[in-house]
């Protein structure tokens, strides 16, 4: 296929998934303002930082404040990783390869960011959660349109591939989050709040019930080993992985376990050791320093896909 | 909502004969329309609206930079046009694309008819479509406009004229495939008792008319769609055209000079393209033969194509036919090539570079169309009846200017449909752009778009200028 149409399914896919992540993000926060104790205050600075654009937020808003972040997170037009800039960004490259999608895939991608575009930026903050709701339920529905209306040929298997990678990635963040929180107040460390607090990330991976019935007891170590490491949920770091290089092997042809070119090996390298890791590891390595490298890696990964499939140098 | 008190008026009204007192043909749909329900109609016509909004059936507002599309308005009733009109406005139409053909043939061949003293050279030479590269050009089966939406208009006589030939890239064809598809779940009953003659073929005899290019024995020929991109205002009907042929939809960037062929970059490299549907301009289509500064078209494109090895619809150089001085001469090219009279025939026209002809324009202003020979879309335009006396000052300044650049037409009475304005019918004035294709023979795809100017009295109708498009019924015999 044209390599624009496949970097565009991919990005489209991969914009999709992130805005669907940053209404998370943001929804982690709105639950814990409700089960925060009376006099502490929710912060809002670490899901700007995990979103890495603590610079451009400084200077543009000054203090983070709920509704300087939500502002800045969801309905700011020119700070490109917005909810509503990734949606339109998404839009505008479905609309660049309609003849590939299904129009079915369009039509629900257009009420999606008309939905958001419509959204009253205003509205109180309480009110914003059934909003990020919508949110997550139109990009669930957005990846089932998918599933379930276009051939799972090599267009798929690239927008696939794409969402797959920015999930493992924004799952990294989320479980990010909790770090950049726990910081200044290492004294919550064992406390109600500090399991209200998993509690809350773990809801914003739609996590919560899966986890309950695998591991029962909520602890920090027990949250990461089954967001980074489980095999079968769909939200884990080595689900996605494991998944997105299956799909990558269906669209170069290569047997799984081998590679010809850099994508497949990076991202078989990333694969083959969370299938050697176990959370100890993780743990006595530092949990953000972990997610720091593999994030680092994933990037790598990132920039070799666009090397070997969408940069438009001819190969001659 | 009824008709009982829509009034034609003095004009040629597509549905009415006069006041409570529809055509015949019609009576079908005036019926249908008079028994729904209060509010049902408007209802409907939002519906349809919606509709096509969802459908993404857009088009780009150049200069804006958020909602930049907007949906093209869509009128919910139809305009209609019996079986024997249509025959005979067929015939025409044939006849003009044959004749056209084979102008471009000879301009860029032996130029016989200038020769022959029916064309003077100066006219061709000073065309800003006449492509000197294309001189000796032999496009497979000597076919060089494929594909062309012809403009028509309709006096207050009920005289049908051609307004102009749209060669290059017309735009408007998706409209009518996608207007048909709301039409016919807005008027399901209409639809089964008046056998409207069906337009949904047109992207197969599309796709067919592009396989003619493709020399025989080639055994899976590339077809694709050449776009500028999703910023151009017609983006939706080359993705939508594209989709429907199941061809790719390729930009500039997408296409490479490889190996003496044109190949487009696919995921797994190179791969070859025989067959090239472009809804590029000559202009831009390589910047190595015309503009240096295009960065939408292919290096090295027109040497692959002079070549052979590509084809190209519609052919480079077919803009020589879209000036609006040289479509004066058609008349005189039918009789030239044919040895027939005109079946419909030419708007007036008065082309200002013959001294007599410029009088009579600077003279009449107030009383005529004036048009720069070669822009579309309305621009460069005056329509000199509804002109302030400084602006028709200024036109006539840029007539003298350049005269070659300009001709002036008569103000047509052009015909009305009524249409569903601030709940009421409201006569407005309509032209017809039919779609021809030039394959192994020639087809006329019956219909075309109507556009419809929805301002009161307003005589322009193009998209960019605010009009909108109402779906248009053939009948059958």
């Amino acid at each position: 296929m044209l390599s624009r149409v496949a970097n565009s399914i991919y990005w489209l896919n991969r914009y999709v998934e992130r805005a669907e992540n940053i209404a998370r993000f943001i929804d982690v926060n709105l639950n814990l303002l409700l089960d925060s104790p009376p006099g502490s205050r929710t912060q809002w600075e670490p899901l700007v930082i995990t979103a890495g654009d603590m610079p451009a937020f400084k200077e543009r808003y000054g203090e983070a404040t709920a509704e300087n972040v939500i502002q800045f997170l969801t309905f700011d037009r020119n700070y490109s990783n917005s909810i509503l800039s990734c949606l339109q960004i998404a839009r505008e490259n479905a609309r660049s390869i309609r003849e590939i999608i299904s129009s079915e895939m369009w039509e629900q991608l257009n009420s999606f960011y008309m939905m958001v575009k419509e959204a009253a930026p205003k509205q109180s903050v309480l009110d914003l959660h059934d909003f990020y709701s919508e949110v997550k339920m139109a990009s669930h529905l957005f990846a089932g349109v998918m599933d379930g209306t276009m051939t799972h040929n090599e267009g798929w298997n690239f927008g696939h591939m794409g969402r797959l990678l920015e999930r493992a990635d924004k799952t990294a963040r989320i479980l990010d989050v909790k770090y950049f929180i726990l910081l200044p107040s290492v004294q919550y460390v064992g406390t109600t709040f500090d399991e209200i607090q998993w509690i809350a990330l773990l809801r914003s991976a739609s996590a919560y019930e899966m986890y309950r019935k695998c591991q029962h007891r909520i602890t920090p170590s027990g949250v990461a080993n089954f967001l980074i490491l489980d095999r079968d949920f769909p939200r884990a770091i080595r689900f996605c992985i494991t998944r997105a290089e299956s799909a990558l092997h269906k669209i170069t042809g290569t047997q799984p376990g081998t590679w010809r070119d850099p994508v497949e090996r990076s991202l078989g390298r990333l694969r083959s050791e969370l299938d050697y890791l176990t959370i100890e590891d993780i743990m006595d390595k530092g949990l953000h320093e972990f997610l720091t490298d593999f994030q680092i890696h994933l990037n790598g990964t990132g920039n070799k896909i666009f090397q070997t499939f969408f940069a438009l140098e001819p190969v001659v | 909502m009824r008709f009982e008190t829509y009034d034609p008026g003095d004009f040629y009204d597509e549905l009415f004969i006069a006041k409570g007192k529809p055509r015949p043909e019609i009576l079908p749909l005036i019926e249908r329309i008079n028994s729904l329900p209060e509010g049902e109609l408007k209802r409907r016509q939002q519906a349809a609206q919606i509709a096509l909004f969802k459908l993404g059936v857009t088009f780009n507002v150049y200069g804006d930079s958020e909602g930049t599309e907007r949906i093209f308005p869509f009128d919910i009733i139809p305009r209609i046009v019996s079986a024997q009109e249509w025959a005979k406005l067929e015939r025409g139409l044939k006849q003009r694309i044959f004749t056209l053909n084979a102008f471009i043939a000879d301009i860029y061949g032996d130029q016989k008819i200038i020769k022959d003293g029916i064309i003077p050279a100066e006219i061709i030479n000073s065309a800003k479509g006449f492509l000197k590269p294309c001189i000796g050009l032999k496009p497979p089966a000597g076919i060089w406009c494929h594909i062309t939406g012809t403009d028509l208009v309709r006096d207050k006589d009920g005289t049908w004229y051609v307004l102009e030939d749209n060669l290059r890239v017309p735009s408007g064809v998706s409209y009518v495939l996608e207007n048909r598809r709301v039409m016919k779940s807005t008027f399901p009953q209409v639809f089964r008792t008046m056998n409207v003659q069906p337009v949904d073929d047109y992207p197969s005899h599309l796709l067919e008319t592009l396989l003619n290019l493709v020399p025989s024995n080639l055994p899976d020929p590339v077809v694709v769609v050449l776009s500028p991109g999703i910023y151009n205002s017609a983006y939706f009907e080359h993705s939508f055209l594209a989709q429907q042929m199941g061809v790719q939809l390729v930009e500039g960037r997408d296409l490479v000079i490889s190996d003496g062929y044109v190949q487009m970059r696919t995921t797994k490299g190179l791969q070859r393209v025989d067959v090239i549907y472009r809804r590029i301009d000559d202009d831009f289509i390589d910047p190595k033969a015309f503009r240096p500064d295009s960065l939408l078209g292919v290096p090295g494109l027109v040497e692959v194509y002079q070549a052979g090895r590509v084809g190209i619809a519609n052919a480079m150089g077919t803009g020589i036919a879209d000036d609006k001085v040289i479509y004066a001469y058609v008349p005189e090219m039918i009789r030239y090539y044919l040895s027939e009279e005109p079946i419909i025939a030419n708007v007036p026209t008065y082309m200002c570079w013959e001294e007599k002809h410029r009088q009579h324009v600077l003279k009449n202003l107030d009383k005529m169309v004036l048009k720069a020979a070669n822009e579309a879309g309305g621009y460069g335009m005056l329509v000199g009846t509804h002109a302030t006396p400084e602006q028709r000052q200024e036109f006539a300044e840029k007539i003298k200017a350049n005269p070659r650049n300009y001709i002036g037409q008569p103000t047509l009475c052009l015909s009305r449909v009524p249409t569903l304005i601030d709940n009421e019918f409201a006569g407005c004035h309509v032209d017809l752009r039919p779609y021809i294709l030039y394959g192994k023979e020639i087809y006329v795809n019956p219909g075309g778009l109507t556009r419809v100017a929805l301002k009161k009295g307003s005589l322009v109708v193009n998209s960019s200028q605010g009009g909108g498009s109402k779906d248009t019924w053939v009948l059958t015999p």
